[in-house]
């Protein structure tokens, strides 16, 4: 039987090994998608491995090294974290199906380099997961940062540098020049970086830098994509589609509202920010990206670029639940990231898969074209009631939880933002499969079914029978996510 | 054994000047070189080591007591700073070989090893004296090398940069004399602990405040602090490329070290002149560091972009000093050692590009390395992992150096140095992604396909340093520690 510590450093080396054996195995297409899936699989099994005990109470964290003097490199798992993980490594298997089917169906150049750069993100998305402090985080977001960078820019024309220098430009910028003071500000009053349930700035600074050092965290993760720091998420969906599903809907924009969530609960601490009022300016801030954002897309007509507008506004929820700062709306921001994971993904498995059927990319070309496609637009449409936030389907209980804490809250307006929020969603997502399903065919060049190759076709269907699937077990996920919001020390790990 | 134990101070410099007239006598120059350089990278581990065990060394030389005779004194601060020239000075060596073939003519390869370890002995020299007379003497010899050494460089160009050198550098020589001797007209001695001890005594204050201004001034024009910085783009950019690499890791650092122990051991008594370099360290340290970076981004000849790049990270150095804090001279430490072992690792992969790409050496410009990784993918790895050090990127020596400049900033309340500092990063993103965005992305020059990746004798070396970037960039425990004891070496005169 394997060690608890020696499944935390698996968990880093697998990813690790995948990336390695890709590389190894570049010129034989075949090996080199099997060793990405098979990864893919052993990575999940062990994040598994690692929550079934931490719920049957064992504590463990990992010491990886140490860069200076009492700042470390460390690994502790905790439940909001090893949701993350799960979902970040979980949904690594039927991308790296669909990037097979995608790559292949569009004849992409550079595939290994593809699948190296892929494997080593979800090793630096691992790593952010299981972060003990706020340092061993800072590294693995950058190491994210840069590893997405080339697949970003896969497809090496003049846009795609474009997007890139965009997307690199925005990132470094708001982590060197934002999150790194912020957390150097935090060691520096704290005298510690680890993240401590409860929070560790307790009575170490004024109110006012509270909120300061608050807004510095919030816009230095520019992965979360508040606004005005949210441009690079549009621009970096010229990557290829399957990058743009993992990680421009669940790895690198989770990294960041999960990196928020964190710091709101295990930095601030609730109870010091309902108290001093340090989220307060940001709670507007969030409104504003969620409604502008839905309003943005709206006017869309390219799908990935209005899937990216709704992905900002969704991000929007949780960093609104984040400020709110209630046990209610951080339940609910950690649902919601798993939640809209599993229903964007699916989202953008379809736009990638209409683009390698039909050789589409704009809303308006896609009249009729649901019975060409019907699994893609049946799948695109419950995943999109899914961020609609309807019953039966899992985003309905995020949105649920978001509102029950904007009540505890007292913070009545934002439930009409919420509220309009979800109508705006509506009248940007629905138009969609609406168009596909009743409007005649404009294009007349396909008769009969016409779906993308079936390892593209199948993820999406399962993906969209997750979001169906996740209305019913959310109950759990929520009783293993409230505890991150109590003031307890039998959270902190193993720490005595 | 014991012998060298106990003579280590004196071998370490009289190993590379026996070594130099042999080089010129026996007419072999790399074959002579190479393993005094490698004999020199072991005592200066050694000296370390023992420095570490045994606290302060202190060597008699000739058997005479100080204050009549030379005393060589060697703490933490000076034995890191020996160890890096000694780092430095052997892995460039191994470069140099193939580099200095491709630039030079044959009949003046003895006459450049052997002006090359006449400038290794200066630069030792200077490192552990604990003779103020003695610094100006090492001074002079490695200057004196130096210039010989810049105008060895291809080109018109060299000898021009060399003349402005030494037209600058014969006035720093002389500013350091003239300090130097209105310290021993005030205190009627030339050993370091002996002017210390007796400073506070000194009838005449003015003329030790003179005195103070000429040593400031004098070692600045050797450091290259702004605005004394005009010499070092022109020297570094028209110098042989093993002898940029060489000059820009360890001269600089040299005249740093050189700063700390005038101001805060020499006169320390009554903190005076730490209060001076406070005053005037810190605006002309921000100075450097935003107005390099700035002027770095808009160059289009590489080894000048560097050497702008250069200017900037003395600033960083220099802002360390100026903090005339435990924590700020930490920094500055390490900043020392961390910046030669990145600027070394990035004018060694400039290097290999020159070697190959310009037949005729000297300069390179940007639109040369269109296309180069296809070409050349190990030495443009190596660039980009320098380039990210360079940066400050986690898990880069450059990012735990800049760490603990923000510490000591913030240490010091000073937020607009930590905004300056990261305004600095910032510029280096630009000017190194210049790089590589050309580097990756630009279409490859027709006339440039028969170019090759470096041979293994020019790529190693890089590699090499950069090895030493991310191993200090994981674990910078022991060489933090080296640091700490340095700082705290360094200002146990103050204050007293």
């Amino acid at each position: 039987m394997m060690s608890t510590e020696t499944l935390l450093s698996l968990s880093l080396i697998i990813p690790a090994l995948g990336a390695i054996g890709v590389a190894a195995s570049g010129r034989r297409p075949n090996l080199r998608e099997s060793v990405t899936v098979l990864s893919g699989i052993t990575l999940f099994a062990c994040i598994a491995l690692i929550t079934s005990r931490y719920a049957a109470g064992e504590r463990v964290d990992l010491l990886l090294g140490s860069l200076l003097p009492g700042l470390e490199l460390r690994l502790t798992p905790e439940p909001l974290g090893l949701l993350f993980a799960l979902l970040a490594s979980g949904l690594w298997i039927p991308t790296s199906v669909y990037a097979v089917g995608y790559m292949r169906g569009n004849n992409e150049a550079n595939q290994t380099r593809f699948y190296i750069c892929f494997a080593v993100a979800i090793f630096a998305a691992m790593g952010i997961a299981l972060a003990g402090n706020l340092i061993t985080l800072f590294i693995f977001y950058e190491v994210l940062t840069l590893s997405t960078f080339p697949l970003v820019t896969h497809k090496g024309n003049a846009d795609a540098k474009r997007g890139g220098r965009i997307y690199l430009g925005i990132l470094l910028t708001t982590s060197i020049g934002l999150l790194l003071p912020a957390i150097v500000y935090t060691w520096h009053i704290a005298g510690t970086v680890d993240f401590v349930a409860g929070g560790i700035l307790a009575g170490k600074t004024s109110p006012a830098m509270l909120a300061l050092l608050y807004a510095l965290f919030i816009f230095g993760i520019g992965k979360a994509a508040t606004m005005p720091f949210h441009r690079w998420l549009p621009a970096a969906m010229v990557a290829p589609t399957p990058v743009s599903a993992l990680l421009h809907a669940v790895a690198v924009v989770k990294a960041g509202v999960f990196t928020v969530l964190k710091i709101t609960t295990y930095t601030f601490g609730l109870d010091l920010l309902t108290h001093t009022g340090a989220s307060e300016v940001m709670m507007f801030i969030a409104a504003f990206t969620l409604l502008a954002a839905s309003c943005v897309a709206m006017t869309k007509d390219n799908l990935k670029a209005r899937l990216a507008y709704s992905t900002v506004s969704q991000l929007a929820y949780i960093v609104l639940g984040a400020t709110l700062a209630t046990a209610a709306t951080i339940v609910g921001g950690g649902l919601h990231i798993l939640m809209h994971a599993m229903a964007k993904i699916t989202l953008f498995f379809c736009a990638g898969a209409i683009y390698t059927a039909l050789h589409k990319t704009e809303i308006s070309d896609l009249d009729g074209m649901g019975k060409v496609m019907p699994f893609t637009f049946a799948a695109f449409f419950i995943a999109a009631l899914s961020i609609i936030g309807l019953p039966p389907l899992g985003g309905s209980w995020s949105k649920w939880w978001l509102m029950t804490g904007t009540v505890d809250a007292d913070q009545y307006w934002i439930l009409a933002v919420f509220g309009l929020s979800s109508l705006l969603s509506i009248a940007y997502l629905l138009p969609i499969p609406i168009r596909a399903f009743m409007r005649p065919a404009r294009d007349n060049s396909y008769t009969g079914i016409n779906e993308a190759p079936l390892a593209s076709v199948a993820p999406l269907c399962l993906t969209a029978i997750g979001c169906i699937v996740l209305f019913f077990c959310a109950e759990p996920i929520v009783d293993w996510l409230m505890p991150i919001t109590q003031d307890t020390t039998a959270l902190a790990g193993a720490t005595p | 054994m014991s012998f060298i134990n106990q003579h280590l101070p004196a071998l370490i410099i009289l190993l590379p000047l026996l070594a130099a007239p042999i080089c010129l006598l026996l007419r072999r120059g790399w074959l002579v070189a190479m393993p005094v350089c490698v004999l020199l990278l072991l005592l200066t581990i050694l000296l370390l080591m023992r420095v570490m065990d045994a606290g302060v060394i202190s060597y008699e030389l000739g058997g005479w007591e100080p204050p009549f005779g030379i005393e060589y004194r060697i703490d933490a601060a000076n034995a890191l700073v020996a160890l890096l020239i000694g780092l430095i000075s052997a892995v460039v060596m191994i470069f140099a070989k193939r580099s200095v073939e491709s630039e030079l003519s044959t009949d003046r390869y003895s006459l450049f090893y052997s002006l090359w370890l006449l400038c290794i002995t200066g630069l030792l020299g200077i490192c552990i004296t604990g003779d103020a007379f003695n610094v100006f003497v090492f001074l002079e010899i490695s200057s004196l090398s130096g210039y010989g050494l810049i105008a060895l460089g291809k080109g018109r160009g060299a000898s021009l940069a060399a003349l402005r050198y030494l037209i600058m550098g014969t006035l720093g020589g002389t500013f350091l004399l003239i300090g130097i001797g209105f310290l021993y007209a005030a205190t009627g001695t030339l050993n370091m602990a002996d002017i210390t001890a007796r400073l506070p005594q000194a009838a005449n204050q003015r003329t030790v405040i003179a005195a103070m201004a000429f040593c400031f001034t004098g070692i600045g024009i050797k450091l290259a602090a702004f605005p004394l910085h005009q010499w070092l783009p022109e020297a570094y950019a028209r110098a042989p490329s093993a002898i940029t690499a060489w000059m820009a890791s360890t001269a600089t650092k040299v005249a740093a070290y050189a700063l700390m122990r005038f101001v805060f051991t020499i006169m320390a008594a009554g903190g005076v002149a730490a209060a001076a370099v406070t005053q005037i360290g810190v605006p002309l340290a921000v100075g450097g560091m935003l107005i390099g970076s700035a002027i770095a981004i808009y160059q289009t000849e590489l080894k000048k972009l560097l050497a702008w790049s250069s200017v900037a990270q003395i600033g960083y150095i220099l802002l360390g000093i100026a903090l005339a804090s435990e924590a700020g001279l930490r920094a500055a430490l390490l900043h020392m050692l961390n910046h030669g072992l990145i600027k070394g690792a990035l004018f060694l992969a400039l290097g290999c590009m020159i070697y190959r790409l310009c037949k005729e050496g000297g300069e390179i410009k940007l639109s040369q390395l269109a296309g180069i990784s296809k070409r050349m993918p190990w030495t443009t790895a190596a660039f980009v992992a320098g380039g990210l050090s360079l940066i400050g990127v986690p898990l880069t020596a450059g990012f735990i150096s800049k760490w603990a400049l923000l510490e000591a900033a913030l240490a010091a309340n000073a937020a607009w140095l930590v905004v300056a500092i990261l305004i600095s990063s910032l510029m280096a993103v630009i000017y190194i992604w210049k790089i590589v965005e050309v580097a990756y992305f630009a279409e490859p020059a027709e006339d440039s396909a028969t170019v090759t990746e470096a041979p293994a004798s020019m790529l190693i070396p890089a590699w090499l340093l950069i090895a030493g970037n991310l191993y200090l960039g994981i674990n910078s425990t022991f060489a933090s520690d080296v640091a700490q004891r340095g700082a705290e070496a360094l200002l146990a005169g103050v204050g007293t």
